[in-house]
């Protein structure tokens, strides 16, 4: 079995891509959102910033304290610092084997090759060289620029060039910004989720029956299966009431005596979703309730 | 009707031993810690990353549990990523560039490198003529920049001083390391603005001859021509190569994405960028030496037939590396 089925009714969102394996499966990769993506660069100047500025102390504490601060050494050190954490830190990071800087990390996204080979030092070097130009210059330009030259124009026009490339990722399909585009590269989602309980195994108490008809049994499709997943393993009270209302009512179910509300969703829960799967081996998927 | 088993759960009873087991040898690697990988594990791995692609096929015809489902997708996806995205050692990338790649990409750009290499020329020389026909000229081709007190008002006695004698002072070590981060910084944006379809780029080695032009026409119009060529080429001759191929990486890259030939933009534009960084790590090594030689070496060596020697040494020795042809057997295949 090293075929992909085309047909899916898993959740598509638009940020899915298709990276297909040597061996024929494609592993429906990912990428990783705006929102994700600026965290994570706002968390690793964060990093860079808390860095410098402890260095700073530090040296400030200690060759301070003896009286014999040197301007010298400490601006050569503080200068070296920045040109190479700002040069060095995220292409080290991304070159390393989680292909993740820290910030990146923590958001759980990392960055990979485009054609889904494997991730060389010069693509994560172009990506992260064009950073300078992305931000670096822009941000350079918009603190100092402005100070030396007065010039309105040039500030007008220093702004427009870091919004161009700011918002470059919102224009284009797969959220590649220049950085991304010059090494090939984008960035995925890396998400570690674990292997949850098979739900259809719940036992449940003896003293109840739950014996639904087929008719009850075709009233929803995949697509209802799923929430109904969500709803048994987010396992809020309140919304279990709720949805195991709507389906008793939809179906026609009268509630018994010692029938609680989550047992009765767990059981039809199984009961769709065996009747779904056995549709499914003969080759029929019916994607929610309204496809007959 | 509590079911007895669906066929699913029959399944994922059965092969969820070897998932969790493929699970637990990639945390480990993706932790960092491979010493901890036993010789069996690393013997099983590809055969069970096959195995779960094929439980993540079976799952995705057979069964509605979203859990098994994406918990198989971002497994194989890791292991994908670990078993397919291998790289070697360190050392081993390091010295590959340093014998290998590295050369490679400054000879296949060597038509970008002729490029930018002439305009750097062709704009140090007419500034040289213009500066040295009349004085103003200087003002306008090198503005601020390096110009400091060295101005057509200094005076001769100003303009020697600071060629043999200066900056010993004023902190060899700060300098330096001012020098070489801002140096970088230029070179990585004549790469990056390459972005712009080469024409900033372009513009960037105009001005870099304009700076160097007038400033020798300066020091020349006071009979100092020799010993100020003298002065920048001790570190100039590796500093100038660097931006020079700094420009060709960034010609490269607007050449791609202006001509893309017969590949997609996009395709184009990022193997352009490949080739191009590779020569950009070469860059910032040049830059080094030069920062080195140029915060140093510059300041105690005061001879001006030295600092040619030691210039022009440096450059032969750059050629010599770079473009020396080393037959085919280092030419990489094309991946």
């Amino acid at each position: 079995m090293s075929q992909a089925p085309r047909s899916t009714a898993y959740k598509e969102p638009a940020l899915t891509r298709s990276l297909v394996t040597p061996e024929g499966v494609d592993l429906r990769i990912q990428l990783a959102d705006m929102g994700a993506r600026f965290g994570a660069f706002f968390i690793d100047m964060a990093i860079i910033a808390i860095v410098i500025t402890t260095v700073a102390i530090i040296y400030g504490l200690t060759f301070g304290a003896a009286g014999q601060i040197d301007s010298e050494i400490g601006s050569v050190l503080l200068t070296m610092l920045w040109f190479f954490l700002r040069s060095f830190y995220f292409t080290a990071f991304e070159i390393s084997r989680h292909s993740a800087t820290p910030g990146k990390r923590m958001l759980k996204i990392r960055v990979t090759s485009r054609d889904g080979g494997r991730l060389t030092a010069p693509a994560v070097f172009s990506r992260n060289a064009m950073r300078e130009l992305e931000f670096f210059l822009p941000l350079q330009f918009l603190l100092f620029g402005g100070l030396t030259e007065a010039s309105g124009w040039l500030y007008i026009a220093g702004t427009i060039w870091f919004c161009v490339f700011l918002f470059f990722p919102l224009f284009n399909r797969d959220n590649l910004r220049a950085g991304d585009i010059i090494g090939g590269t984008w960035v995925l989602r890396a998400p570690r989720p674990i292997l949850a309980k098979d739900l259809s195994e719940k036992v449940l108490p003896d003293n109840v029956e739950f014996d639904f008809t087929a008719q009850q049994l075709k009233a929803y499709g995949i697509h209802e299966l799923h929430v109904l997943e969500d709803v048994i393993r987010n396992n809020d009270l309140a919304t279990i009431v709720a949805v195991a209302d709507r389906i008793r009512t939809k179906i026609g179910w009268e509630k018994g005596a010692n029938e609680k509300s989550r047992d009765f969703l767990s059981a039809y829960y199984s009961g769709l979703r065996k009747m779904l799967e056995t549709q499914m081996v003969f080759g029929k998927r019916r994607k929610d309730k309204f496809d007959v | 009707m509590s079911e007895a088993g669906l066929k699913s759960s029959r399944f994922r009873k059965e092969r969820e031993k070897s998932w969790r087991q493929l699970e637990r040898i990639v945390k480990k690697i993706e932790s960092g810690s491979t010493r901890s990988i036993s010789d069996e594990e690393m013997i099983a791995l590809p055969g069970l990353y096959r195995s779960a692609l094929s439980s993540l096929s079976v799952a995705r015809a057979t069964s509605l549990d979203q859990s098994v489902v994406q918990y198989l997708e971002s497994l194989s996806t890791r292991a994908y990523f670990i078993l397919y995205g291998t790289r070697t050692s360190l050392a081993k990338r390091i010295g590959g560039f340093f014998v290998r790649d590295w050369p490679n990409a400054a000879q296949a750009l060597w038509k970008e490198t002729t490029a930018s290499f002439l305009i750097i020329s062709v704009f140090t020389v007419i500034s040289y003529i213009l500066v040295m026909a009349n004085m103003d000229w200087f003002y306008s081709l090198s503005p601020g920049a390096m110009s400091d007190f060295r101005n057509p008002t200094a005076s001769t006695e100003t303009l020697r001083d600071s060629l043999f004698d200066g900056s010993s002072d004023d902190g060899l070590s700060a300098f330096s390391a001012f020098l070489m981060s801002h140096n970088s910084k230029v070179a990585i944006m004549a790469f990056a603005l390459g972005f712009a379809f080469c024409l900033p780029t372009a513009f960037f080695m105009a001005f870099t001859g304009c700076m160097i032009g007038s400033f020798v026409a300066l020091f020349a119009d006071r009979g100092l021509g020799v010993e100020a060529a003298g002065w920048l080429s001790i570190h100039g001759t590796t500093e100038i190569f660097a931006i020079v191929l700094a420009g060709a990486a960034g010609f490269h890259i607007g050449l791609s994405l202006a001509f893309p030939k017969n590949k997609p933009r996009l395709e184009s534009a990022s193997a352009a960028g490949r080739q191009g960084a590779v020569l950009m790590a070469g860059v910032v090594v040049m830059l080094i030496v030069a920062g080195l030689l140029e915060g140093f070496a510059r300041q105690l060596v005061k001879s001006t037939s030295l600092r040619f020697t030691i210039g022009g040494g440096m450059l032969f020795l750059w050629c010599l590396y770079l473009y020396l042809p080393r037959g085919r057997f280092n030419l990489r295949p094309k991946s």
